[in-house]
């Protein structure tokens, strides 16, 4: 087949960049080169549009084992124990085909976890929606949703990995374009880990695990373009997952590392077999050759091309020692599993493929896994997408509001998701979905590690640099709020076409904006993946950076996040918090009560945030508090409400002494500020002080109901009952009422 | 004093069991290969939790054709305990050393929750620590938990006081609220809710420490005296 222009266009490559190909190869590529280079090339394998902003994050601290550029970053815990931990996006599999694209992304990341040699103990998803309701689109939502949900409930259950939390938010904007970003950590001793190095010249290449079908065939590329009419056609590109192949080959993986036979591993993930030998091979700057006759194959008369570009997973290749190989076999021959020498390390530094002895691609594996092209793209300002005013805002029904707002997609209980997702298995789960942060016990050492996964895409299109310094100081909140302390980040970029100059301003400033938080925070970013061109028929999401954060702290049982008991007094470390008209406009209630997006996202201090978490670590860690729960979105009112629906439905009688509107007193979303409650006010406030951080006493806690004043007015009054009503039945009512209509 | 759990490929529980007799409650465990054909020195037998053999076909209908299976099927004929959890109760009735079947869930989705269970019946040295009526809260965590059985086996379960756990709020559509019976020898428990879940003050609480260190005495599985006073 000749390559001509369209076969370079269909592999969406661009004419330099073939040139670049011809100048590396110092030849005409073949059809199995171009692909390959197609692949590995591709913005969702080479981070080709970020990666000179990527530079920019901070990637080093006392904790940090391994930083960007391995399957996962690694965190030193304590105890001689480590955590590998990632997030991985699925976001353009799971429209296509929900259930497998979902499952496919949990089995990917769990995969990336496991080649390090660490076991995974938890999982989590950030998954976004177009509206459920919407009369024209809600049928399709509801249909992606139900997808998503179910398939990484089959995987992760399944495998057997417990999905202790998330989020899961709704906009127009996801309407054709869900997010499905899963995030995975898991736990080794510092002895354990393992690298995809393909080290030792004449060491075997091994492939392990699944047979390589057609599945899959440029998925990564498939991922790196906007979505079209055509898209629907793109079905057979998306995997197939098979979560108990997954378990057998967690389980033979980490039983053959223990043979010390094993010289470097690495999964099969997005460009398959292309991508695990050349990035082996580079990192370790040795060579590969293989033989695709070797390769354990599903279907006949698969091509060259076709067995390099195919995605089918729950595949790993390693290197064993030479001479010891046995070991490594004997191990996969325990578990039904197939293992394969299809190679061999070599010194040239060259991939080398051949088919029954003739070779049909030999290309530096340096130039496909780091000269890979970097664009310095052109960015303007991001788009001010509102107006920096918005409607009025006087309500005349403040109860009706939290009552509205409690019942909306965004803020109301995801219990009917996460009951579909084992959230207990590996007893570890100290705290699971419905805390602020989850908190997985190390049951190799005295230790828990604490993780939140958040974004915001509201506040993100209203200013993508403050946005992101907002999520980042909410995930240290939530994980503070359960007393950890925060120390490491990973990041899941989501974004629009980098090729348009607003979108990429965006991306740049939210990497920015990330760099930034995270220097403050102290949380350095050891990996991470960015998910561009999610746009549909021209229409970009929202921007949404997502970020997951991790924490460590003593193992011990957290302080509830509801209120416990009566005639405790409720204080609110960090004070009422600052807000105006315009820092209202990207609040859920200027989405839910006014419809509305406008102005700018609430302002941060990060200085004074550091110092408001540093006060509730300290109060949760020494239980001078028993209740604290972080306010997020929502603000004060919706915080409030969530800490009476415990199961001692204890609520709170509260006067705000504040000089702010009563719509902004109770629903401003501002930072830096935790709801708790405790029998002991005065060492609440002591301690806050010491921090030079305000701390409220704004009333106390009361059976059956939530009351709140101003010094000359009840703001507000309702059961418990009154308000857990819609904030719980809103799920399983929109699924029900699908059913039924 | 040993524990055998045995492992299936797809089990995915069998540590946490492991890790409760071990921890919680200072016990010898060892794991079983499912292609072992004998169960070495234990004295008490577990089938833990999971997707054995991925549960493709029917849940548990793979592992019923398992080596260890026959020698697990020969240490219940000699008396000795054996407890199937969630996927292990489906193995169990799979493999005809329990009645029923385990299908879909009523809802037809998954579900993880934590759930009341009364203990409905005394008649096993499984409940020697609890009392009748007593209630119990264990977490489900199954796709396929709905017990059922025809009426002659219902009638034959419910008359010989064989139904062990029965739901308080039924997440599963089993019939009559059924969460866990034995056989008529009493000495082989099958239930859907995971005690091991529920062993450690930290994690689940410790509602299901008594099941599991009934375990830890078998002889009293073997008394003549309980299967006489309860039949």
């Amino acid at each position: 087949m000749n390559i001509t222009p369209e076969v370079v266009a269909a592999h969406q490559l661009t004419a330099a960049e073939y040139q670049r190909i011809i100048e590396l190869l110092g030849r005409e590529p073949t059809l199995t080169e171009l692909g390959i280079f197609s692949v590995m090339w591709s913005e969702h394998c080479s981070y080709k549009s970020t990666r000179v902003h990527l530079k920019k994050l901070p990637t080093d601290s006392r904790y940090v084992l391994q930083g960007p550029g391995e399957n996962a970053g690694i965190i030193d815990i304590g105890d001689g124990v480590a955590i590998a931990f990632k997030i991985e996006s699925h976001n353009h599999p799971s429209f296509i085909e929900p259930f497998q694209g979902a499952a496919t992304g949990v089995g990917g990341i769990l995969r990336d976890i496991f080649t390090m040699g660490a076991r995974p103990i938890a999982v989590m998803d950030s998954i976004r929606f177009g509206p459920l309701d919407d009369p024209k689109t809600g049928d399709r939502n509801r249909h992606i949703l139900e997808g998503v949900v179910s398939g990484i409930s089959h995987y992760g259950n399944c495998f057997g990995v417990p999905t202790v939390g998330g989020e899961c938010v709704f906009d127009t904007s996801y309407d054709g374009n869900p997010l499905v970003n899963v995030f995975a950590l898991g736990v080794f001793r510092h002895d354990e880990i393992f690298y995809g190095k393909a080290t030792g010249v004449g060491n075997p290449v091994i492939y392990v695990g699944a047979k390589t079908g057609r599945d899959g065939i440029h998925g990564a590329s498939m991922a790196s373009a906007e979505f079209t009419e055509e898209s629907k056609q793109k079905r057979p590109n998306v995997q197939v997952g098979d979560p108990f192949m997954e378990k057998l080959l967690l389980e033979a993986c980490l039983e053959a590392m223990k043979t010390g036979a094993i010289v470097g591993i690495q999964d099969m993930g997005a460009a398959g077999l292309t991508s695990s030998t050349c990035e082996m091979g580079s990192r370790a700057g040795t060579g590969i050759e293989i033989d695709l006759q070797y390769v354990p194959q599903r279907e006949t008369g698969m091509t060259p091309y076709e067995i390099m570009l195919s995605e089918s997973q729950e595949r790993m290749l390693l290197v064993a020692e030479k001479g010891r190989e046995q070991a490594v076999y004997d191990v996969f021959k325990k578990w039904g599993l197939d293992a394969v020498q299809i190679g061999v390390v070599t010194p040239d530094g060259l991939l080398r493929i051949k088919n029954h002895g003739e070779v049909v691609a030999e290309i530096p594996n340096r130039a496909l896994a780091d000269e890979a092209p970097k664009y310095q793209r052109p960015f303007t300002k991001p788009l001010r997408p509102a107006p920096l005013d918005g409607p009025t805002v006087r309500s005349s029904d403040l109860k009706g509001d939290l009552l509205k707002l409690l019942g909306s997609a965004d803020l109301c209980s995801k219990r009917w998701i996460w009951e579909q997702y084992d959230h207990q298995v590996r007893t570890n789960t100290v705290a699971g979905p419905g805390y602020d942060a989850a908190v997985v016990r190390i049951k190799e050492s005295g230790t828990s590690v604490a993780m939140s996964l958040d974004g915001n895409g509201r506040y993100c299109s209203l200013d993508p640099r403050l946005g992101t310094k907002l999520i980042v100081a909410e995930c240290c909140r939530n994980l503070s709020t359960v007393g950890a302390l925060p120390i490491a980040t990973t990041n899941n970029l989501n974004f629009g076409n980098p090729e348009r100059p607003e979108i990429m301003a965006q991306i740049v400033e939210s990497i920015e904006g990330l760099a930034e938080a995270c220097r403050v925070f102290e949380v350095p970013v050891t990996g991470g993946n960015v998910s561009l061109y999610n746009e549909t028929l021209g229409t970009p999401i929202l921007p949404t950076p997502v970020v997951g954060i991790v924490g460590v702290l003593p193992t011990a049982l957290p302080v509830s996040s509801s209120f416990t008991e009566e005639g405790l007094s409720v204080l609110l470390i960090g004070g009422f918090g600052n807000s105006d008209w315009q820092q209202f406009g990207g609040t859920q209630y200027a989405k839910v009560i006014e419809n509305s997006l406008w102005g700018v996202p609430p302002a941060l201090d990060m200085d004074y945030e550091k110092r408001v978490q540093e006060t509730v670590r300290t109060l949760v860690r020494e239980r001078i508090v028993s209740t604290a729960h972080d306010l997020g979105e929502g603000g004060l009112a919706v915080a409030v409400a969530e800490a009476s629906f415990g199961p001692a439905r204890i609520g709170a009688d509260l006067e705000l002494d504040s000089n702010l509107p009563s719509e902004l007193a109770l629903f401003h979303e501002g930072p830096s500020r935790i709801l708790v409650a405790t029998g002991d006010p005065e060492g609440v406030i002591l301690a806050a002080r010491k921090n030079g951080v305000e701390a409220l006493k704004i009333g106390v806690t009361v059976s059956g109901i939530v009351r709140i004043s101003k010094p000359d007015s009840v703001l507000m009054e309702a059961s418990i009952s009154e308000l857990f009503e819609p904030w719980s039945e809103y799920l399983p009512g929109v699924f029900q009422a699908a059913v039924i209509s | 004093m040993t524990v055998g759990v045995v492992v299936f490929p797809g089990s995915n529980c069998d540590h946490d069991a492991h890790f409760a007799f071990r921890n919680s409650l200072g016990a010898d465990a060892k794991f079983i290969w499912h292609d072992s054909d004998s169960l070495g020195d234990v004295d008490a037998v577990i089938l833990p939790g999971g997707f054995s053999y991925g549960d493709y076909l029917r849940t548990g209908a793979i592992a019923k054709f398992s080596p260890v299976m026959g020698a697990v099927k020969r240490f219940a004929e000699n008396g000795g305990p054996v407890l199937g959890i969630c996927n292990g109760f489906q193995v169990l009735t799979e493999a005809g050393l329990l009645p029923g079947a385990l299908v879909r869930n009523a809802g037809l989705k998954f579900v993880c929750r934590t759930v009341p269970l009364e203990v409905s019946s005394t008649s096993s040295a499984f409940t020697q620590g609890l009392e009748k009526g007593q209630v119990l809260r264990l977490p489900v965590a199954h796709g396929e938990g709905c017990y059922i059985a025809d009426a002659a086996t219902l009638n034959e379960l419910e008359s010989e006081g064989r139904v062990v756990l029965r739901y308080r709020d039924n997440p599963n559509g089993s019939v009559n609220d059924i969460a866990g019976i034995v056989n008529r020898e009493r000495n082989v428990l099958g239930m859907m809710p995971h005690p091991e879940r529920a062993a450690d003050p930290l994690v689940g609480g410790t509602d299901g420490l008594a099941i599991l260190r009934a375990l830890l005495s078998p002889e009293a599985f073997h008394s003549p005296l309980l299967a006489v006073s309860h039949t």
